[in-house]
Formats: structure tokens, sequence, C-alpha cells
């Protein structure tokens, strides 16, 4: 399945939508990459994650489904230890269709009814503070930064409900391995975008435009977090926060901040949109921890979207999301009850 | 036109009407369970409708003596305890579907959820004083309680109303959208303030001079 998406690029093409959805440049030039990657012999080393995942494969989870949607967006399965749970893949359906995308509304259906207004073309991701090389970075020169992965990641949300989601992107580090941060970055602040006019929820009051999410530097260059672009072999949905965003699959979801416009490096730690709103129910850290709960509900238990029938008991909730062994070292001597 | 309205209140067909509209959102939380037709995460959809419900039903139920007293309709007033029990059915449903939903009947946690939490709490209060106006509801339990120990008891409702707006500005307050909890605060504050107007108590102290003394 994987190997035929490679293939493919080299053959006949991807079988093509409207013309809208015509695969961007970027993308071919990132499939020209990869054929350069696999004639070097890189792609010996992917092929054998993905077999050694392939065979470990006992359910569906192993094949993600494109849903033909948007234009093609793949990637090599990651090595990075942890990006390739084996549980069942949530339907792409429910992954874009159930979110929280406040810029579009408070309800979880609200993003995918109105995030077709979101303009994405041009796109640029500012880059600065305390960097050594800031700059604007267009989309296709984001895209084009990194080879692109596949990442299979669990993402569990604030309220008590979770997914599995394949997204598509490479590790924030390379990102930020370009721009060389002084060593009086300690934390990158992420700024995402704010348009009343293309984006409905910006003209409420909820929270405080725009959307600010922050991360400590050794959490920002930790392999796992992953700057994406994709989700099920597509380019993100715009309700799923195009054309780029953040996913950092050991925190609660809205650390992950959407359609990202400003990555800022700094010294103090960022304040972020939700701690600025609501400080006694959202930290800074937001790791997932069942261990401590939201002042209106427990964390310790979750519902896996689509997956857990509507009468079966909700699944315990695993201490950072379950990549404990990837990211717990982080986090060593810190009291998580307090710096929640 | 008012008198064909009213007419219609009157109509032998007029409660069981009502009763099938009341009984139309459970039927479709029903269906749409069935169908999976409540979205990514029914769970969550069948514990908010069933609390929604409620709060429609409460408003409903509350606005029926204002509007009989203002537009003249007092075959209104036959129709309130439906209404009431009505109220009462949804939060059982609300009740039920958070207790087997989220908590899958271990009454050991719904009891620690309930300590713990002061939005679930408030929640369980209502719950319980509703409990005891439909335990009351019945004709003879006017007679067995008096008529005026029974009123006393029923104007619980109030204390209802404004405990389920509490809950449901608890429940949205953590996310700041709080949008629809205005809506039925003003709704209910309204329902309240015209009794408050037209209390017994109110025109006693104006008629006596009671705020001048």
């Amino acid at each position: 399945m994987r190997f035929n998406q490679f293939s493919k690029s080299s053959g006949s093409g991807f079988i093509h939508g409207p013309s809208g959805d015509i695969t961007p440049q970027a993308v071919y030039a990132q499939r020209r990459d990869w054929l350069k990657h696999m004639a070097a012999g890189a792609a010996g080393l992917s092929m054998a994650a993905w077999a050694s995942r392939e065979a470990l494969a006992q359910t569906p989870s192993d094949v993600v489904v494109r849903p033909g949607k948007l234009a093609p967006l793949t990637g090599a399965v990651s090595r990075v230890s942890g990006a390739n749970t084996m549980e069942k893949i949530t339907t792409y359906a429910d992954a874009s269709s159930y979110n929280n995308f406040y810029e579009f509304g408070t309800d979880k259906s609200d993003p995918a009814k109105y995030a077709h207004t979101l303009q994405i073309k041009p796109w640029t991701v500012e880059v600065e503070g305390l960097v050594k090389k800031p700059g604007r970075f267009d989309l296709d020169a984001l895209l084009k930064l990194s080879p692109m992965e596949e990442r299979i990641y669990r993402l569990r949300c604030v309220e008590g409900w979770s997914m599995v989601i394949p997204w598509v992107g490479y590790s924030l580090a390379e990102l930020i391995k370009r721009v060389e941060p002084l060593g009086s970055a300690k934390y990158v602040e992420f700024i995402t975008q704010a348009d009343p006019k293309t984006m409905p929820g910006v003209r409420s009051r909820v929270l405080d435009w725009p959307y600010v999410e922050g991360l400590r530097m050794d959490e920002a260059m930790h392999p796992l977090t992953l700057l994406s672009f994709g989700m099920y072999g597509e380019v993100l949905p715009n309700q799923n926060g195009a054309p780029v965003r953040l996913v950092v699959p050991w925190k609660y979801g809205f650390k992950s901040a959407k359609s990202l416009v400003k990555i800022r490096f700094v010294e103090k730690q960022p304040v972020n949109s939700w701690g600025r709103s609501a400080p006694q129910e959202y930290g800074f850290y937001s790791n997932v921890n069942p261990n401590v709960n939201h002042p209106r509900w427990s964390q310790a238990t979750e519902r896996r979207i689509g997956e857990d029938g509507l009468f079966a008991k909700k699944r315990k909730t695993l201490m950072f999301n379950g990549y404990e062994a990837q990211v717990g070292q982080l986090y060593t001597g810190m009291d998580l009850s307090k710096l929640y | 036109m008012k008198l064909v309205f009213r007419q219609a209140l009157q109509h032998r067909s007029a409660k069981p009407v009502l009763w099938l509209l009341c009984l139309l959102p459970f039927a479709w939380l029903v269906w749409g369970a069935a169908n999976d037709a409540l979205g990514a995460n029914p769970a969550e959809y069948l514990i908010r409708a069933t609390g929604d419900w409620t709060l429609r039903l409460l408003c409903l139920t509350l606005a029926v003596t204002p509007l009989r007293v203002m537009f003249g309709l007092p075959e209104l007033a036959r129709l309130r305890r439906l209404l009431g029990l009505f109220t009462y059915f949804y939060v059982v449903l609300h009740a039920l579907c958070y207790s087997w939903l989220d908590m899958g009947f271990e009454w050991g946690e719904v009891a620690a959820d309930i300590a713990k939490r002061p939005f679930i709490l408030v929640g369980f209060s209502a719950f319980v004083l509703l409990t005891q106006l439909a335990l009351t509801s019945f004709n003879r339990a006017i007679r067995w309680l008096g008529a005026k120990r029974w009123q006393w008891l029923h104007r619980l409702v109030y204390v209802v109303a404004v405990l389920a707006v509490l809950h449901f500005f608890w429940m949205r307050a953590g996310k700041s959208n709080f949008a629809e909890v205005f809506v039925y605060a003003s709704v209910i504050l309204a329902l309240l303030a015209w009794r408050a107007v037209h209390s017994s108590l109110w025109r006693h102290l104006f008629s006596s001079g009671g705020f001048t003394r």
C-alpha cells in the first residue's frame, strides 16, 4: 500500500480529482526528493521501519485510507520512536468533522461547517525572536525543508475524548535547527492566524486573538513534536489547521496550535491563550496526565471516538498519552501536579 | 383568533398532542443513536441533548403561568403538570446518560464525582429537588400535604431553575462559551422576575406601603 504510493510517483502519477485539487508543485518536488532518497539508499531504512510495522500489523491501522478529497501529501513511515502507534485509526469523517477550532465557532461541528472560508494561499510563516537566522518562509519553502514523514499519533483532547490520526509532516526540530536559536532562547511561541474576515469565530470575544501556544525549547526540539502539513495522506483540511500546524502528541490537543503564521523564540515562558483565559483550569504544560483532574471533569479516562461503542466503558488515559517512554525524561524532577 | 386558540387548548386532543410533541426529541435521540446519526461522539451528544431538553421544558413549564395571566388563557393551566413531568422525564434521561455513558454505572465513581465537582453537585441537587416535585405531582398529594404546604414545596421549582442554569454555566465556563447559557438565563430570569412582580407578597408590600415604612 505504502510502497505503491512511492512507485506511483514515478509512473502514471496519482489519480487526480478536480483541477483545484491538482498536486502543488512543492509536493511534486517532494516526491522527486523522495526518489533521490530512495536512489541514495535512504529508503532502505524507512522501508525497514515500514516492514517492521507491517510485520506487527494486525489491525486496519496499517493501511491509511486516503479519503480522496484533497491534494495528496504522503510521507515515509517515520523512524522516530513512538511515531507509529498500532491502534485503530479514527475515520477521516470523524477526524475532519469533530474538533475544536474556536476561530470558526465554539461547537465542535463548527470548524467543518465554516472553515471553507479560510484563505491558505498565499501563506507565510514568520520566524522571529532569539534566532540567528530569522525570516519569512512561504509554504512551498516549508514543504521542501525536510522529507515528509507519516506519523500515527494518539490525540487526547482535554475534554476527555481521543482519536488516532495519521499526520504528515516532519519534526519541528528540523525547522528550529535551520534558524539557529540563540542560547537565550528558552521557549518557543506559536502564533496562529486570526483573520476576522475569513474566521467568523474571531469576531467573538471567547478568547483573546490571535490564539497563542508555547513550548519549552526541549519540548519543541523533541523529535515527536511535529510540524504537520497533512493527514490521511492528503494536505490538511482547513478545519484541521491548514496549511501548517503543530502536533504535540503527549499534550492535550489545544497545545497543538493550528494554521501557524508566526514562530517566535523567546526567553520567558509565553502565556498561552487558554492559560490566559482560565489559568486555574489550563496550565502551560498541559501534559496528558490521568492523575491531574480538570476542575470540572476527571482526566482518568477517555472516550475513543468512533471506536468504543456507545455503552462501552471509557478507556484509561495513559500518562503523557502513552508517550512516557519518549518524553518522560523531559519532566524529571518536576512536580506535575503543580506544573500541570 | 384567540377564541379558536382557546378552543384548541380545550379540545380533548390537546393533551395527547402535547404528549407527542414532548416525545419528539426523545424519538429523535433514540433514532439517532440507533442509526449512528448523532455525530462523532454520540455519548456526548446524548448527555448534552437531554440536558438541553430539560432546560427547554423547564422554561416552558415556568412560562405557563405568566402566559396564562398575560394573555388570559386559563386553559393553559391544565397543561402545566404535563410539561413539568416531561421536564422530569428529560432530566432522568440526562442523569441516566451521564451515569451510564460517562460513568459506566460505577456508583462509587458517580458519588465521588458528585462530591468532587461543584458543577456535578449543582446538577445533582437540581435533580433531587425535581424528583420530589415529580413524586408529589398527582392530585392526591395535594390533599395529603395540604394545599399550602404543597404549594410551598412546588415553589422549589424556582430553586431548580437557578441551579439548572448554574450547572449549565459551569459546564461551559471552562471553554468561555456563554452564548447559550445567556439565552436560558435571560428566559428564566424574565419568568422569575414576572413572578416576583406579580407575587402577592410584592402587592401586599406595595399596597400597604411596605417599602416606605
